[in-house]
């Protein structure tokens, strides 16, 4: 008997906005606990909730871009249960009339296009953060307040794989059009999965298990794989797979059961009187949709179609915003594009990994590179120095064409100058004369890094070669 | 949806036991007993609205319509914590302490 997963996602995005969502305290992360706290995200009796216009237009933009409904009438609603995380005792959330409605997220999956289809996208509050001692927890009030973004898929992903799929589809987008961070450190992305199995062939859904606790992609993908693999156990062994909420444990690997107490919950949802409905006006419509950049997708193709990259090459720029833009401004301005991706996938992001920072961070400019690609290009320089020029460029900055004068990086093509050092180097180093012409060709390699070294890496490494195989004929 | 019907009252009335769990609030029998006509009588007066013919009215959550009432996002200082914290029963490392939490 084989079996078939269905999952639905539900995925908290948390906005880029400067302010909470219902009061003027900072959204930034970090700084000491409680010190982003105020009456109305502490929830003193009294205190009045104001809506953050950004973080509305921030979702609709959001929905507009997955070709989503922006709802004409959209009402908040309070979600009432307890825990110390909460200090309102009620969340403030959306219920029957969410921002936005239907859409879909496209992702390839199998090789082909795929569109994911979405329930909703609805607007509500973060909570506080807590942290747990030995007969106490901890609760800092910092992140309660934060605007996050709910995305609820239909239940139509099949495997692990493609829920992967669509949350680095979902992560790129959102990063594309600056409304999140999408930092998973930093908890900006959080997602519940919902997941149940059926019979290959059955057309009703199987009862479902839902997956808290999803903090990590890659613990999304475990999380995932362990328990489909437990609901067919449970079915192949003739047994029922229960309703239930699940927590996923990321050191042990498993799911287990969240005692039924504190699934007991009857959240109570009615609208928020200290709130408005929101009514997008078409005009407010109008200059989101002119607020949505150019996405991953149309970039890639974008990319192959103007610069003559390989498939291969658009999906690595494409796949983050500022390594796209910042490719797209250089090969602008370089008549060499297929070099300036090649070194965007080499040089610079090894460059970006190894120093864990940001384009932005780097005091290189588009320009620069070009100048530098222009350099080897037209013989000015070699390619071993021309990497030496951009780590200088990368750490220190400065222009490649004033560096290459003031050290004097220029390449040699002299015929008289690599003759020089090729004699030099075939006087110093009679035995790998002899193995050369023993017939030992790699000995030719160890010559021509004799003849760089002396000209301290400006030979043109062909003429160089050329120039010790003539003298090594004789 | 099953736990809404009876929070709301089915015809049966209310379940206050439900009500005050959900309420956190500890009732004796008597209370209970009490609680359970007073907030019968009040679903009565709110079921009149039952009576209203109210075809093709767009059901509002607000008394007033008003919409789109905004803030604009600008962070502003808000309570300096030593505030923040004068009212926690219990405090340490600028968080507010509480029991446990049970995971
Ligand atoms: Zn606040």
């Amino acid at each position: 008997m084989t079996y078939e997963a269905r999952i639905g996602l539900e995925v908290h995005v948390q906005l880029k906005t400067r302010s909470k969502m219902f009061c003027a305290c900072s959204a930034e992360f970090g700084d000491e606990p409680n010190t982003r706290v105020c009456p109305v995200c502490l929830g003193y009796p009294g205190a009045m909730p104001a809506m953050n216009r950004e973080a509305v237009e921030l979702t609709a933009l959001t929905g507009l871009m997955v070709g989503a409904q922006v709802a004409p009438l959209s009402v908040f609603a309070r979600k009432s249960y307890f825990y110390p995380d909460m200090p309102k005792n009620y969340q403030i959330s959306q219920y029957d009339r969410p921002l936005c409605i239907g859409g879909a997220v496209a992702i390839e999956w199998e090789g082909r296009e795929k569109l994911v289809g979405l329930t909703r996208i609805h607007l509500e509050e973060d909570v506080g953060k807590s942290s747990h001692f030995g007969t106490s927890s901890g609760v800092d009030f910092n992140r309660a307040g934060i605007p996050l973004m709910e995305i609820v898929t239909e239940p139509v992903l099949t495997a692990p794989e493609e829920a992967d799929a669509f949350l680095q589809a979902l992560r790129q987008m959102v990063r594309y059009a600056g409304v999140s961070d999408g930092n998973m450190e930093r908890g900006n992305i959080r997602c519940d999965a919902n997941c149940s199995v059926r019979l290959r062939g059955e057309t009703a859904l199987g009862a479902k298990t839902e997956i808290k606790n999803l903090n990590t992609f890659k613990g999304v993908l475990a999380a995932l794989r362990y328990e489909i693999r437990r609901q067919q156990d449970v079915l192949a062994a003739g047994g029922r797979v229960a309703m239930e909420t699940r927590r996923w444990d990321g050191e042990t690997g498993t799911t287990a059961s969240m005692r039924s107490k504190e699934e007991a919950h009857d959240y109570r949802y009615f609208p928020e009187p200290d709130l408005m409905p929101v009514a997008m006006a078409p005009e407010q419509l109008a200059a989101l949709q002119a607020r949505i950049p150019e996405l991953p997708r149309a970039r890639r193709e974008r990319f192959c179609r103007d610069y003559g990259l390989p498939a291969y090459d658009s999906e690595v720029l494409a796949a983050d915003k500022a390594v796209a833009d910042f490719f797209d401004e250089t090969a602008r301005v370089s008549d060499n594009p297929k070099a300036v991706s090649n070194w965007m996938m080499t040089e610079v992001l090894a460059k970006l990994a190894e120093t864990g920072r940001t384009l932005a961070e780097t005091p290189v400019a588009p320009r620069q590179l070009a100048e530098l690609i222009a350099l080897v290009d037209r013989g000015q320089i070699n390619m071993p120095t021309a990497k030496s020029l951009f780590a200088t460029m990368f750490d220190k900055g400065g222009d490649p064409v004033a560096l290459v004068e003031q050290e004097g990086l220029a390449q040699v093509s002299s015929a008289d100058d690599i003759g020089a050092w090729a004699r030099q180097a075939v006087e110093e180093n009679p035995k790998s004369v002899a193995d050369y012409r023993s017939g030992k060709k790699a000995a030719l390699q160890f010559l021509v890094g004799q003849v760089m070294r002396r000209s301290r890496g400006r030979a043109h490494p062909q003429k160089a070669a050329e120039a010790l195989e003539e003298l090594l004929k004789g | 949806m099953e736990q809404e019907k009876r929070a709301n009252g089915g015809n049966e009335g209310m379940d206050v036991r439900h009500v005050a769990l959900l309420a956190r609030l500890a009732l004796t029998d008597e209370d209970a007993e009490l609680f359970r006509g007073q907030m019968a009588d009040i679903v009565g007066f709110v079921r009149k609205i039952g009576e209203l013919n109210i075809e093709g009215i767009e059901p509002t959550t607000h008394a007033h319509r008003v919409e789109n009432v905004f803030r604009e996002d600008e962070p502003a200082p808000g309570l300096d914590r030593a505030t923040a914290l004068a009212n926690a029963p219990e405090q340490a490392q600028g968080l507010f302490l509480t029991p446990r939490i049970v995971e």
